[in-house]
């Protein structure tokens, strides 16, 4: 049923469409994130993480450089000793701030990281329910183990490092790496373990009623002309056409319109005049939307003009 | 479709006052006209939360809340039976998902779910584990011994068993004195270095395997738990071969019993979820992956935990502490903490934990 409302959306997304029962049993229409986007969404990532740490780095760096220049000076021997401790300390400090970074964002209220903010994507729990700290933190625990610990597996097995036992954990890794790809779902490892997915976030603006504006009763501002249809020229199109009509004329696009009143008035047997496009179209968009309107009452529904 | 996404990252324009409903010719356009005060109110409050800022919503719109998302749901159904508008149903299919992420969402912050995670949390997902935490023991020891016997038996075991980084003094033929020089404290103890060595090389890379080989129905964490032990037993038999089995152990201890424990429950966790894949029970595969999963992932944050204090107590009491009995003292009792802290430490479960 609610395919009909979405049946002018492009086909790769139509396969990612699924619904949902929330705990109230409102079923809601979600549509699962791509994997494209996902990959998008964890390179935005990382590439902020990475540029946030470099800088704090190089504030931290200076700050330490202009306090204890002077003291330094004198301790040629123990620079090493130092240089070892910051490493130690990057290394700590970068694995502390990979997970802040995704869990703080994930359990916040836009259950989102900033890459998947920007995609559209945000975190949801696959059954409908609450998503939990622990679901969170369970999906990104799981992130190393099927990013970063397959790669460096299948590089060191790719040099015969490990023997029989490396290649079958390069194996192993290969398929957690490739989970995405195995399921309908685009469900990594961790998402499976989680109980989550991740899915599009969309933010729609409220659009004006049609009805309320030009032509809706059937006059044309610019000519006067009151265009009335009847049950014959009424009956040709579904509801298709109509949100294809809808959309033509939200986007105002003139051309379109013209060719499109054009296509309309041959289909019905109107001489197609020019100059009132608009105000026809949007006299048709409403004679045709009450009419399929009052049959959606009695339960008749006509998805497209060759129902 | 992807074009207002852009826009509304700037967006914050104001919406026109709604028509005048009298003016509205379709009956469609008139239930919207006369529902959309609620649509937008609910919308604004969702648009101060999802800014992460709840004390910028009043405590009316916060009540009305679940209210509002109740009747922007009822909305959405009355309007997929008699409205045709495609805009407002998109609007409206949004709004409703937007809403039902705020009502469900996540409940703690990172910090407030840390402080019920080492209040309680921790040790009620190690105990619910109890089972798979025996069957990793069990095997651990079963490793022990088999290293043991495997060595006894052939001494060319202990070259195969034991990676090249031990086997250096100490190999099968080694005097006493080499060998306790080898549980000496170190002279030039870079600490820190040792520390991040062992951090996240030997141990870390062990537990996380231990758990991502769960998966597989637990067997190849199992096994590798089994291979691990097997090294241990076989050094074990080594030294207690100069009668030195005490002075080993209370080497090992200091950091070991956190180590070991550590990997232990890494083990026990990903075999936990392994288990209830292959034994679902009632509940869905799926269903079942998730649940153990959750779990796990508390035992798991617990493990990496250990595993830092682990990597402190490796890279300087074993390093600066040479007396056995203070070597046995420290590893003895952060075993008993570790395990009065998992097993006697049961606080109340505060409400809003699940």
């Amino acid at each position: 049923m609610s395919s009909l409302a979405r049946s002018n959306t492009n086909p790769s997304q139509a396969s990612r469409r699924r619904t949902m029962v929330t705990p109230e049993g409102i079923s809601l229409p979600i549509t699962v994130g791509s994997r494209g986007a996902r990959i998008g969404a964890l390179l935005l990532d990382f590439t902020f993480l990475y540029l946030g740490m470099t800088l704090i780095f190089i504030l931290f760096a200076l700050l330490v450089g202009s306090l204890f220049s002077t003291v330094l000076d004198g301790m040629e021997e123990q620079i090493s000793g130092l240089g070892e401790f910051f490493i130690v300390v990057i290394i700590l400090f970068a694995f502390v701030a990979r997970y802040a970074y995704f869990l703080s964002m994930e359990m916040g209220p836009r259950g989102a990281t900033w890459g998947k903010r920007i995609v559209g994507l945000r975190v949801a729990a696959r059954d409908g329910g609450r998503l939990t700290a622990e679901a969170v933190i369970a999906r990104n625990l799981i992130r190393d183990i099927e990013l970063f610990l397959p790669l460096a597996f299948i590089s060191g097995a790719s040099g015969g490092d490990g023997g029989n036992a490396g290649l079958a954990a390069a194996i192993w890794f290969a398929i957690f790496l490739g989970f995405p790809l195995l399921n309908k779902d685009a469900l990594r490892a961790g998402d499976l373990i989680a109980g989550t997915w991740v899915v599009e976030a969309p933010r729609t603006r409220l659009a004006d009623t049609m009805s309320t504006q030009g032509a809706a009763k059937g006059t044309s501002g610019l000519t006067g002309t009151k265009y009335e249809f009847g049950e014959e020229e009424l009956s040709i199109y579904g509801e298709h056409e109509l949100q294809t009509l809808e959309r033509l004329l939200r986007n105002d696009n003139d051309d379109a319109l013209v060719s499109v009143h054009q296509t309309i008035c041959h289909k019905i047997g109107w001489a197609p005049g020019a100059g009132d496009e608009r105000a026809f179209l949007e006299a048709f968009y409403n004679q045709l939307r009450a009419r399929l309107e009052a049959d959606m009452r009695f339960g008749k529904r006509k998805a497209n003009k060759f129902s | 479709m992807k074009a207002p996404r852009v826009s509304n990252w700037f967006g914050r324009t104001e919406m026109a006052a709604p028509a005048d409903i009298e003016t509205a010719a379709l009956r469609s356009d008139r239930f919207r006209l006369e529902r959309e005060d609620d649509w937008t109110r609910l919308e604004n409050i969702l648009k101060r939360m999802e800014g992460g800022s709840l004390r910028r919503v009043s405590d009316d719109d916060l009540i009305a809340l679940p209210a509002l998302y109740r009747t922007a749901a009822s909305s959405l159904s009355v309007a997929r039976e008699t409205s045709l508008d495609a805009a407002t149903l998109s609007y409206l299919e949004s709004l409703v998902q937007r809403a039902w992420f705020q009502v469900y969402g996540p409940r703690q912050g990172l910090f407030a779910w840390l402080r019920g995670f080492l209040l309680g949390g921790w040790s009620r997902a190690v105990r619910e584990i109890w089972l798979d935490i025996c069957i990793a023991l069990a095997v651990m020891v079963a490793g022990t011994i088999v290293g043991w016997l495997l060595v006894e038996q052939d001494r060319e075991w202990y070259y195969s068993l034991v990676p090249s980084q031990f086997t250096d003094s100490r190999v099968p033929g080694a005097t006493r004195e080499q060998l306790l020089e080898s549980l000496a404290v170190a002279d030039d103890a870079g600490g820190l270095s040792v520390f991040a060595a062992s951090l996240f090389s030997n141990n870390a890379g062990v537990a996380i395997l231990a758990f991502a080989l769960g998966f597989a129905f637990g067997i190849p964490s199992l096994m590798l738990l089994m291979h691990n032990m097997a090294v241990l037993g076989a050094i074990l038999w080594l030294f207690a071969g100069q009668g030195l089995e005490l002075e080993f152990a209370a080497w090992l201890s200091v950091h070991g019993t956190t180590e070991l424990f550590a990997i232990l429950l890494a083990g026990a966790a990903g075999m936990h979820i392994g288990r209830s894949m292959a034994f679902p029970g009632d509940r869905s595969i799926m269903a079942a992956a998730a649940q153990s999963g959750r779990r796990s992932a508390m035992v798991m944050t617990g493990v990496v935990l250990m595993m830092v204090v682990a990597a402190i107590l490796e890279a300087f009491p074993r390093q600066l502490v040479g007396g056995t009995s203070d070597r046995l003292l420290i590893g003895g009792t952060f075993l008993a903490l570790w395990i009065a802290y998992f097993f006697a430490y049961r606080p109340a479960q505060t409400e809003g934990e699940q």
